[in-house]
């Protein structure tokens, strides 16, 4: 991973290129940005990821310009960009419908930006050339947007945000009208030229693979406000509330009290008649105290005879089973009538699937493979 | 092309009959070498020829080009900024009666809204003119051209101008560069819309004209009371000619972006 060098949001003295100070956006009475302080930095690939409604569009066009905080500031590269007009900001956007000009051709769609800051027109062909070059459409310069593909398309609109240089890309749902295979492509490329030209990206969608696989740091929304900013990997593997892990991926949430049980050791009392769950957690809960148990499916173990020395282990029956090629997951309903997700990779062909539908089978988990939230 | 039934034949000529044989009895008289309008002696164009020597028709034909021409620029530009207002001006108070309003000129009867020209051009004291004709025909044609306009604007991409200016233009670039060239078409049939409109107007115009300035409708509308004749009909079927153009040309130039688009679109298809 790239962040194990790239990381300047855990270095004290890193300068960010972006700044929220306790902004807060209302349209009317709807509050879509609630007190929100965040810190970009120079470089990096930032995902905004939320539902819809989320606050997380409204965020990129406070950026963009096209909107005004209400209260707070929003400052880039230390100044304060309230009072700076859309088209005077070192920021360029690529719509959501990537706002290709019809009228002009691919070429000129690219070089607009260009000749708005009187750049001498030989500059401008040669920038437009490398832009041609970088998203790999010289043989298409001369078509005008309608007479090419989708895929295509989003490759002008990148390469017009692209054109001026910007301090700032923002990236509006960009991969949203692609098919999922022609995404997942665009998603390396975006990637790539992100990396080719070093400019910081801040990328709205509501896709939460997508954010994990170009970000270097996610940030998840809800309601106008963050519930969680961090890497792809932290905000997987500790999520700070049910709602992120719910979120993001797929995941089993065990709700139950809390007992302190040796050194950030807890034992989980969840049903009636069922053995208390361990978990370790550094999160400190008071005895009794309400708790959820969020564990995802794949670090679930199923095994057809009771594992020896698992710290967790409960008895259920298969009630259903997703096969999804590569992956099967694995419905198992407890005899209180829980339902938990175990995954399992498919190394072996299917006919030599050990469990089927109505099968005894046991679960288990370690101490470590859950992460213990309050709320 | 699949065959029309035998009644539906019937309707289409019934039709079509209706609406075009008096126009068409119009055009086949100005050829008459006859000077009597209703009884035919024979092909000929003299009556076209009179027409060019007949100097009160001549400066009345100038006078209804001077006018449309100018009332359907002023309509298209006035009409084009009202439209642009009511379609982005957000929920501004009063918007809903605004564009309500905007179409009370359409529906409203001509001679009304000649007569309240009149009496506004009095009021203040405007000597009645071409300039009057040119006021008032702006005034009914601006409506038309804002529907016209406003229509092609609601379907209109909004973040297409966003996009002008977050690439770095001024609001007044970016309708220019952006905006404009896209509405283009719709603009251009409202201002051909705006000259036929004023071509064919007799009513709002009788009421603002004075006697510096006649119309051709006027005109030719005065010279029928004093009886039919042969070189009124050739006139009016110039103005036929003249109105068909313009109306053709309008639905064309919408047609044909439309056309273009659509197998720009199927070639790209097959390219891919």
């Amino acid at each position: 991973m790239q962040s194990s060098k790239f990381a300047p949001w855990d270095d004290p003295d890193a300068k960010p290129l972006i700044r929220f100070k306790n902004v807060t956006k209302r349209f009317g009475e709807f509050t879509a940005i609630d007190n929100l302080t965040l810190d970009i930095y120079e470089r990096e690939f930032f995902a905004l990821l939320g539902p819809s409604g989320c606050g997380k569009t409204t965020m990129m066009r406070m950026l963009a310009g096209f909107e005004s905080p209400t209260e707070g500031v929003i400052e880039l590269a230390g100044q304060d960009i309230a009072p700076v007009p859309p088209n005077k900001r070192a920021v360029n956007m690529m719509f959501q419908s990537y706002a290709l000009f019809p009228h002009l051709s691919v070429w000129d769609n690219i070089a607009f930006g260009l000749r708005r800051d009187s750049m001498p027109k030989r500059d401008v062909e040669d920038r437009v050339e490398e832009m041609l070059r970088l998203v790999r459409l010289e043989k298409f310069a001369k078509r005008k947007p309608h007479q090419i593909s989708g895929g295509q398309r989003q490759r002008v609109a990148l390469a017009r945000s692209l054109a001026k240089a910007p301090k700032l890309l923002l990236l509006d749902e960009p991969l949203g009208a692609l098919d999922k295979k022609l995404r997942q492509d665009t998603q390396f490329e975006l990637m790539d030229i992100q990396e080719k030209t070093g400019t910081t990206f801040v990328i709205v969608t509501h896709d939460q693979e997508e954010a994990m696989t170009v970000a270097s740091r996610v940030a998840v929304m809800d309601q106008g406000q963050l519930m969680q900013v961090s890497t792809p990997d932290r905000i997987y593997e500790t999520p700070n509330s049910v709602y992120v892990a719910d979120f993001i991926g797929d995941v089993n949430i065990i709700q139950g009290r809390a007992t302190q049980d040796g050194e950030e050791t807890y034992r989980i009392d969840w049903a009636e008649g069922q053995k208390p769950l361990t978990a370790k957690s550094s999160n400190v809960f008071s005895a009794g105290q309400t708790c959820h148990l969020a564990i995802r499916p794949e670090k679930v173990a199923i095994t057809a005879e009771r594992p020896e020395d698992a710290a967790n282990a409960v008895q259920g029956r298969v009630h259903d089973i997703a096969y999804l090629g590569n992956l099967s997951t694995y419905h198992v309903e407890l005899s209180n009538g829980t339902i938990i997700k175990a995954q399992t990779s498919n190394t072996r062909r299917i006919s030599r699937r050990t469990f089927t539908w109505e099968d005894t089978v046991w679960l288990s988990w370690t101490a470590t493979a859950g992460v213990l939230l309050a709320n | 092309m699949s065959r029309l039934s035998w009644f539906n034949t019937v309707s289409l000529t019934l039709g079509f009959a209706f609406l075009y044989i008096p126009m068409v009895i119009l055009i086949v008289y100005s050829f008459n070498e006859s000077k009597l309008v209703t009884v035919w002696a024979g092909f000929s164009t003299k009556w076209y020829g009179e027409l060019m020597r007949n100097d009160a028709f001549l400066s009345a034909a100038w006078v209804t080009v001077k006018v449309a021409v100018l009332s359907s620029t002023f309509a298209t530009i006035l009409g084009t900024m009202g439209a642009y207002v009511l379609v982005r001006g957000g929920r501004f108070r009063g918007r809903t009666l605004f564009s309500g309003m905007i179409y009370a000129p359409l529906v409203m009867p001509e001679v009304i809204t000649g007569l309240s020209l009149l009496l506004l051009f009095i009021g203040i004291g405007i000597e009645r003119g071409v300039m009057t004709i040119v006021l008032a025909h702006t005034t009914f044609a601006m409506c038309y051209v804002s529907v016209v306009v406003s229509s092609r604007l609601v379907t209109f991409d909004r973040s297409l101008e966003e996009a002008a200016l977050d690439l770095g233009c001024s609001p007044a670039e970016a309708f220019r560069l952006v905006t404009l060239p896209i509405i283009a078409p719709a603009v251009i049939s409202g201002w051909l819309l705006a000259f036929t409109l004023s071509l064919d107007d007799l009513v709002i115009a009788s009421f603002t004209s004075g006697p510096s300035a006649t119309t051709l409708p006027i005109k030719i509308f005065s010279a029928v009371r004093l009886g039919v004749s042969p070189e009124i009909n050739a006139l009016s079927t110039i103005m036929i000619g003249i109105v068909t153009v313009g109306v053709i040309s309008a639905s064309l130039i919408s047609k044909q972006a439309l056309v273009r688009q659509k197998r720009d679109e199927q070639a790209a298809a097959r390219v891919q």
